[in-house]
């Protein structure tokens, strides 16, 4: 692997590192398996890509793409907590209903952005070359989001959350509006992804109406390999835990395409993602399987 | 004081599994009473405190918790009136989280949440200070994950975290049935010292007539959605079960067949 190459999977592992604390909030601390990253990862590249090519600031342009991933998670929660839909329906009901809006959005199936300013473009010093200034400036940006993360769980708040998670029924009998944690709760996952999208299409050259499929698969990857790599229970180290996940698994997409031998091409992109969660996913009966024969060996 | 007046919930209504499991119950409960609950299977006594709790809302009739009718507030907008414990360990605490951390969220109940550290030096430090009186070394154990703990362990912390905030009535959900004949005892007697020392009005719902007996002043018998017998002061003090047994069959003209009421 060339230096660049490397740089590359670290960049692009480092923005989907932000789509892997979202799935981190969404699947494993309020237990609501949510799909609707699919639509608010290029609802984010979608937002920001539309209003810097109109000529918008690229941190206004940002921050509104933020916050219309937050609008969309809190819509899957309202869908879920006050009209009842189960959670998984409530996801792809909002995942497919964005693919249509993006597209509004966009007005095109794609924006590019070549010669606009991107807050790249306007941070970068420009000292070193771009993907080796890229990376570090995201490594700062994530590092930041994470601690944040870290504090907010922390505080009373963020307390009421995980336990609206862990156990709803406790925690309403504590006194927490389970409700509005979820909706919350969702609204900050989303928020997350949609930034990422935003990060991505600015980083990328542009949004694509297509950059959101597998995006769920991508963060669920990141988590699981997150957790298997550093098994921890409490909340900063899992945060940590999944954008190591995310850098990993771009770093195993990058090996697998870029090794002649085997032969693939970036099409199979998506088949590669699913072969090597599904192998992660079954690595701890392998684990297990191997124990019990080299037991029954000696 | 606790006020409930003609509740009414029914199950499935209109279907052929129609459950009618409160019929018009009702109850005061003056401050500073510990009331024993009992009844056999199906006789609406969980029915009953999560309509008190909030965890139900009521079909009819209504609940009043010191002079504020609470009858259409959810379970989290009354937790700043009712404490609770439930039956099964793992309902009353977070698995997942640690002591300290199940402890904090206690410590909030009933009071908006903020931004401000969840845990700090002072609250771990009042923490420790309860986990002590427990006398089961927890004390050392704050950052343990409540999983870790054995069942009786967590009702003990439960009972503990039911006690951090004040509260106009404590529930307790037959807090004890899933535990060990010897762990339940400490429970029960736990309960017993925290309900005098802070003086709390509280409702424990049991499955075991002597303990109904045993604990508090005054004890409820429920039967088919409704208080069927009500012994308090005099009447109630030298009682024991048989006696008890047959005034309940004196009233409803019917035999106990719920083999548990019997049984110590």
């Amino acid at each position: 692997m060339t230096l660049y190459s490397f740089m590359g999977a670290l960049e692009i592992g480092l923005i989907f590192s932000l789509v892997a604390l979202g799935v981190l909030i969404s699947f494993r601390i309020l237990n609501f398996p949510d799909l609707t990253v699919d639509g608010t990862f290029p609802l984010g590249g979608a937002v920001a890509a539309t209003l810097i090519a109109s000529g918008s600031d690229p941190f206004t342009a940002t921050l509104v793409a933020t916050a219309a991933g937050a609008f969309a998670g809190m819509l899957t929660g309202w869908f879920n907590v006050r009209l009842r839909i189960m959670d998984l329906l409530a996801g792809i009901l909002l995942m497919t209903a964005l693919y249509s809006i993006n597209l509004r959005i966009m007005g095109k199936p794609n924006v590019p952005l070549i010669f606009e300013p991107t807050v790249f473009s306007v941070l970068l010093p420009g000292v070193l070359p771009d993907y080796i200034e890229k990376p570090l400036l995201l490594v700062v940006v994530v590092l930041v989001i994470k601690f944040a993360l870290d504090w907010f769980f922390s505080s009373e708040t963020g307390l009421a959350m995980r336990a609206t998670g862990a156990n709803p029924r406790m925690a309403r009998a504590q006194g927490v509006a389970t409700g509005r944690a979820k909706l919350a709760g969702l609204a900050l996952s989303n928020a997350l992804v949609s930034l990422a999208g935003a990060l991505f299409a600015q980083s990328q050259g542009g949004s694509d109406i297509s950059m959101g499929i597998g995006t769920i698969v991508i963060g669920l990857a990141a988590v699981i390999i997150g957790e298997s790599v550093l098994p921890a229970r409490r909340l900063i180290w899992m945060t940590l835990a999944v954008i190591i996940g995310a850098v990993l698994y771009r770093f195993f997409i990058a090996l697998a395409l870029n090794s002649e031998f085997i032969g693939l091409k970036s099409q199979d992109l998506n088949l590669v993602a699913s072969l090597l969660v599904t192998f992660v996913l079954v690595l701890p009966i392998l684990k297990r399987n191997l124990r019990l024969r080299g037991r029954q060996g000696g | 004081m606790l006020s409930a007046k003609n509740l009414k919930i029914t199950f499935n209504a209109g279907t052929p599994i129609e459950n009618r499991a409160l019929r018009g119950l009702s109850l005061d409960i003056p401050t500073g009473q510990f009331v024993s609950v009992i009844g056999s299977n199906g006789a609406g006594k969980s029915t009953f405190l999560n309509a008190i709790s909030g965890d139900l809302l009521v079909d009819e009739g209504s609940v009043t918790i010191d002079h504020t009718d609470v009858t259409r507030k959810h379970a989290w907008e009354r937790a700043d009136l009712v404490a609770r414990v439930f039956q099964d360990p793992m309902a009353g605490t977070c698995e997942a989280l640690t002591i300290e951390e199940n402890m904090a969220l206690a410590m909030a109940r009933g009071r908006r949440r903020g931004f401000s550290f969840a845990l700090n030096r002072q609250n771990r430090e009042l923490f420790r200070e309860k986990l002590a009186i427990l006398n089961l070394g927890l004390e050392k154990r704050l950052t343990d994950r409540i999983g870790l703990l054995s069942g009786g362990q967590r009702q003990a912390v439960s009972l503990l975290m039911a006690s951090l905030q004040p509260s106009r009535i404590l529930l307790l959900d037959e807090h004890t049935a899933a535990l060990d004949p010897k762990t339940a005892a400490f429970v029960l007697e736990l309960t017993a010292r925290i309900i005098e020392e802070s003086k709390l009005t509280a409702m424990m719902v049991t499955h075991s007539m002597r303990q109904a007996l045993d604990y508090g002043s005054r004890t409820v018998m429920l039967h088919q959605g409704q208080v069927v017998l009500d012994v308090s002061g005099k009447e109630r003090e030298g009682m024991d079960v048989p006696h008890l047994l047959e005034m309940f069959e004196r009233t409803r003209g019917e035999k106990v067949s719920d083999d548990a009421l019997l049984l110590d």
